[in-house]
C-alpha cells in the first residue's frame, strides 16, 4: 500500500540540486552567528534531506502536525542545522531567524529540541531515534495508517547498543513503513569513527532490513534508493549513505576530519564563495 | 534442626498476609480500560507473565507488543506510539526500568512529557533474588527526574484505582507494580487521586509517613500502638512526585514524632523528602526514618529478609514505641 502513494511534488533533479544548494547557504549563515556548529555534519546530510522533505515524504509545511504525515526522526539531535535549514527552506522559518542559531532563547537550538515546528523527537542522546521511530511505525500501523516513517541515524551512534535493540524489534515487527536512514560520514566526538562498524551494511541485513548502500550525497543515487524502499517487503527498509562531512564545500571537506568543526571569522567569506562556485553531484 | 525455608523461583514468596487479597489487579484494571479506550496500547520487555499484563494481551492481542529483553528499546517504543496518540503501559521489573533503561525514560520519556506509563514490579524487598532484582533505589532515581510522576500504591484498590487515574493523566508516569496476589487494605469506597496523600487515622503522639505497601504495616502497627494507649496518626502518601508537601507538613505539625516506613532505601526516598518537607515548612519534629539500609541485599526467603532489614509491622511497632519514650 506504500507504493500506492502518490508523490507530492514532481522529480526535477536540478530543482532538487537548487534547495540542497539552498540549504547549504543556511547553514553556513547560522554557523556564522556563534563561529561554529555541527556545519560539516550538516552539509555532508543535506542533499539526502532536499531528497527527502522536496520529494519523496508526505508532508505540509504549513501543518506540521497533519495526520497521517510522514515523518522524519533525527535521531542525532546535533545534526539540528541541517533539520533547521531544510524546514527554513520549506518557509516553516523565516530566514531572518537563521542567525538565531544556537543564540539564547533561539527556536533554532544546536541540538534538537521537539517545542521547535517540525521536530519529532528530542534527538541528541545516541541511541534513542531508531526506537521511537519503531514506535511511531507500530502506532501508525495500529491506526491504520500509510504515514512512513524515516529515522536519521549516524555510523558513531551504531556504537549504542540500543540501536541494536531496535534494529531487532523492527524486523520481528515487519515494519515496513520505517526506512532507517544511517548516515555514514566516518566521524565522531573523538575523530574518525572510533570503534569500527564495517561493514555496516551487512550488518543491517544480519538484523532482517532490506539495506541498499548508496553515495549520500548524489542525488539520484539517494532517490532512487528511497523509490526503491516504497516497496512493501514486510521487511524495515535501511539505506547506508556514504557522506562526506562538509561536502559542498571542497576546502571543509579536505580538513582534519572533526565532530566539531570551527571556523575562523574571517574564513565565513572565502567559504560562502567557495559554496557559490562549487557544483555538486 | 530448623526447619529450612526456601524462596520461589520467579513466583510470589507466602507473606502469609491477614487480609483478603486480589489477583493481578492491574491487569485486571487495565484490561478493563483497555475496553472503553482502544488508543491504550501494552507492552514490555519479556516479563509480561510476572508483571500481569497478560489479561490485557489476551484480551487485545493487536494492541499488545512484547519487545524482548531490552528495556531501553521497551521505554523509546512506548514513547514513539504515545507520539501517535496511544497510551502506552509499560511492563518490566523496577531493577531494569531505572537502571538500564534511566536515560530513556528521562530524556525520551520526561523530556516531551509523554503519555507513556511504566509499570515496575518487584519493588524494593519483594522478592529473595537479590540485589539484581530488588528495586531498592528506584523511585528515589525516578523523582529526580523532572516531570514524571512517581507513584507507590499500597494494595489492590489502590493499584486499580491508580491504574484508571494514570490512565487518564496525559504524561509520564512511573509506577511500582505490586503483582500477583495483593492484599486488599482500602474498600471500594477508597479514592485515589495523583499527588494527594491520605490522612488514615489521626493522632498526636506519633505519626506515621507510610508509601507502597508500608502503609499496610503502618495501620497495623497504628493499631497494636492505639492498643497499648497511644495516640497514633497515619498519614499514606502514594504519589511521591509531585510530593503532597502540605499534606506532610500539616500532619507532622499535629504529631509529637515522625517515622517514616518505606520499602525502598531510606535515603533518597520517602523519609528524605519527608525531612526536606518538614525542613522547607519549618515545621520541626524528631523524624524516625524506617526502610532498607544503604546496602545491597542478598538472596533469601522475602520475608526473613524482610526481618532481617527491619520493614515489617513489628519493626514500625518497636521503632514508634522507641521514639515515644524519648517524648
Amino acid at each position: 500500500m506504500n507504493a500506492a502513494r502518490p508523490l507530492t511534488m514532481t522529480v526535477d533533479l536540478a530543482e532538487l540540486h537548487r534547495r540542497a544548494k539552498n540549504m547549504r547557504r543556511h547553514m553556513l549563515v547560522m554557523a556564522r552567528g556563534p563561529g561554529q556548529g555541527y556545519v560539516g555534519q550538516g552539509l555532508g546530510f543535506a542533499d539526502t534531506l532536499a531528497a527527502l522533505y522536496f520529494h519523496e515524504m508526505h508532508w505540509d509545511p504549513k501543518n506540521l502536525t497533519m495526520d497521517g504525515r510522514d515523518r522524519f526522526v533525527l535521531s542525532t539531535g546535533h545534526y539540528s542545522i541541517a533539520l533547521w535549514a531544510v524546514l527554513c527552506e520549506a518557509g516553516v522559518f523565516p530566514l531572518s531567524e537563521l542567525p538565531t542559531y544556537g543564540a539564547d532563547d533561539s527556536r533554532l537550538a544546536m541540538s534538537t529540541i521537539d517545542t521547535t515546528p517540525g521536530v519529532e523527537m528530542i534527538g541528541g542522546s545516541l541511541g534513542h531515534g531508531l526506537g521511537q521511530a519503531i514506535g511511531m511505525a507500530l502506532g501508525e500501523r495500529l491506526r491504520g495508517s500509510s504515514a512512513r516513517i524515516f529515522c536519521e541515524l549516524s555510523d558513531g551512534e551504531l556504537q549504542e547498543g540500543s540501536t541494536w535493540e531496535a534494529a531487532m524489534a523492527a524486523s520481528h515487527f515487519k515494519l515496513d513503513n520505517l526506512v532507517a536512514l544511517v548516515d555514514c560520514n566516518g566521524i565522531q566526538a573523538d575523530g574518525a569513527v572510533v570503534l569500527n562498524m564495517e561493514p555496516v551494511a551487512d550488518k543491517w541485513r544480519a538484523f532482517g532490513w532490506e539495506t541498499r548502500e548508496v553515495d549520500g550525497n548524489h542525488m539520484e543515487s539517494v532517490l532512487n534508493a528511497l523509490s526503491a524502499a516504497r516497496v512493501c517487503t514486510q521487511r524495515p527498509q535501511a539505506i547506508v549513505l556514504r557522506t562526506k562531512p562538509g561536502y559542498g564545500i571542497p576546502s571543509l571537506v579536505a580538513r582534519e576530519k572533526s565532530h566539531f568543526i570551527r571556523v575562523d571569522p574571517s574564513e565565513w567569506d572565502a567559504l560562502a564563495a567557495e559554496l557559490e562556485r562549487t557544483e555538486v553531484q | 534442626m530448623n526447619q529450612l525455608r526456601f524462596t520461589k523461583a520467579m513466583g510470589q514468596d507466602e507473606d502469609g498476609a491477614q487480609r483478603a487479597t486480589l489477583d493481578a489487579p492491574f491487569g485486571v484494571a487495565l484490561t478493563k480500560l483497555g475496553a472503553q479506550r482502544p488508543e491504550i496500547v501494552g507492552l514490555t520487555a519479556d516479563l509480561g507473565k510476572y508483571t500481569d499484563i497478560f489479561p490485557f494481551r489476551d484480551a487485545f492481542p493487536n494492541r499488545f507488543m512484547n519487545i524482548g529483553m531490552a528495556e531501553q528499546n521497551l521505554v523509546g517504543v512506548a514513547a514513539g506510539l504515545a507520539r501517535t496518540g496511544h497510551v502506552a503501559f509499560a511492563t518490566t521489573y523496577g531493577v531494569f526500568a531505572t537502571r538500564r533503561a534511566f536515560d530513556f525514560i528521562s530524556i525520551g520519556l520526561a523530556h516531551s512529557r509523554l503519555n507513556v506509563k511504566i509499570i515496575a514490579g518487584l519493588p524494593g524487598l519483594t522478592t529473595g533474588y537479590g540485589g539484581t532484582h530488588q528495586a531498592i533505589e528506584d523511585t528515589g532515581l525516578m523523582c529526580m527526574i523532572p516531570d514524571l510522576v512517581v507513584i507507590d500504591p499500597c494494595d489492590a484498590t489502590e493499584t486499580m484505582a491508580a491504574t484508571r487515574a494514570i490512565a487518564d493523566y496525559p504524561g509520564p508516569v512511573y509506577m511500582r507494580l505490586l503483582r500477583g496476589k495483593v492484599p486488599i487494605v482500602f474498600d471500594d469506597s477508597y479514592t485515589f487521586e495523583i499527588g494527594k496523600a491520605r490522612v488514615l487515622a489521626s493522632g498526636t503522639d506519633v505519626g506515621f509517613i507510610a508509601t507502597g505497601m508500608m502503609t499496610e504495616r503502618a495501620i497495623d502497627a497504628a493499631s497494636v500502638l492505639a492498643a497499648q494507649g497511644l495516640s497514633v496518626g497515619v498519614l499514606h502518601v502514594p504519589t511521591l512526585k509531585p510530593l503532597d508537601t502540605e499534606a506532610i507538613a500539616s500532619f507532622a505539625a499535629n504529631v509529637k514524632c515522625v517515622l517514616t516506613a518505606e520499602n525502598h532505601v531510606t535515603r533518597g526516598g520517602l523519609g528524605t523528602m519527608t525531612a526536606e518537607a518538614l525542613f522547607d515548612a519549618g515545621v520541626s519534629r524528631p523524624l524516625v526514618r524506617i526502610g532498607l539500609p544503604d546496602r545491597f541485599i542478598e538472596c533469601g526467603v522475602v520475608a526473613s529478609l524482610q526481618e532481617r532489614y527491619g520493614i515489617t509491622t513489628g519493626h514500625l511497632i518497636e521503632a514508634a514505641a522507641k521514639a515515644a519514650r524519648r517524648l
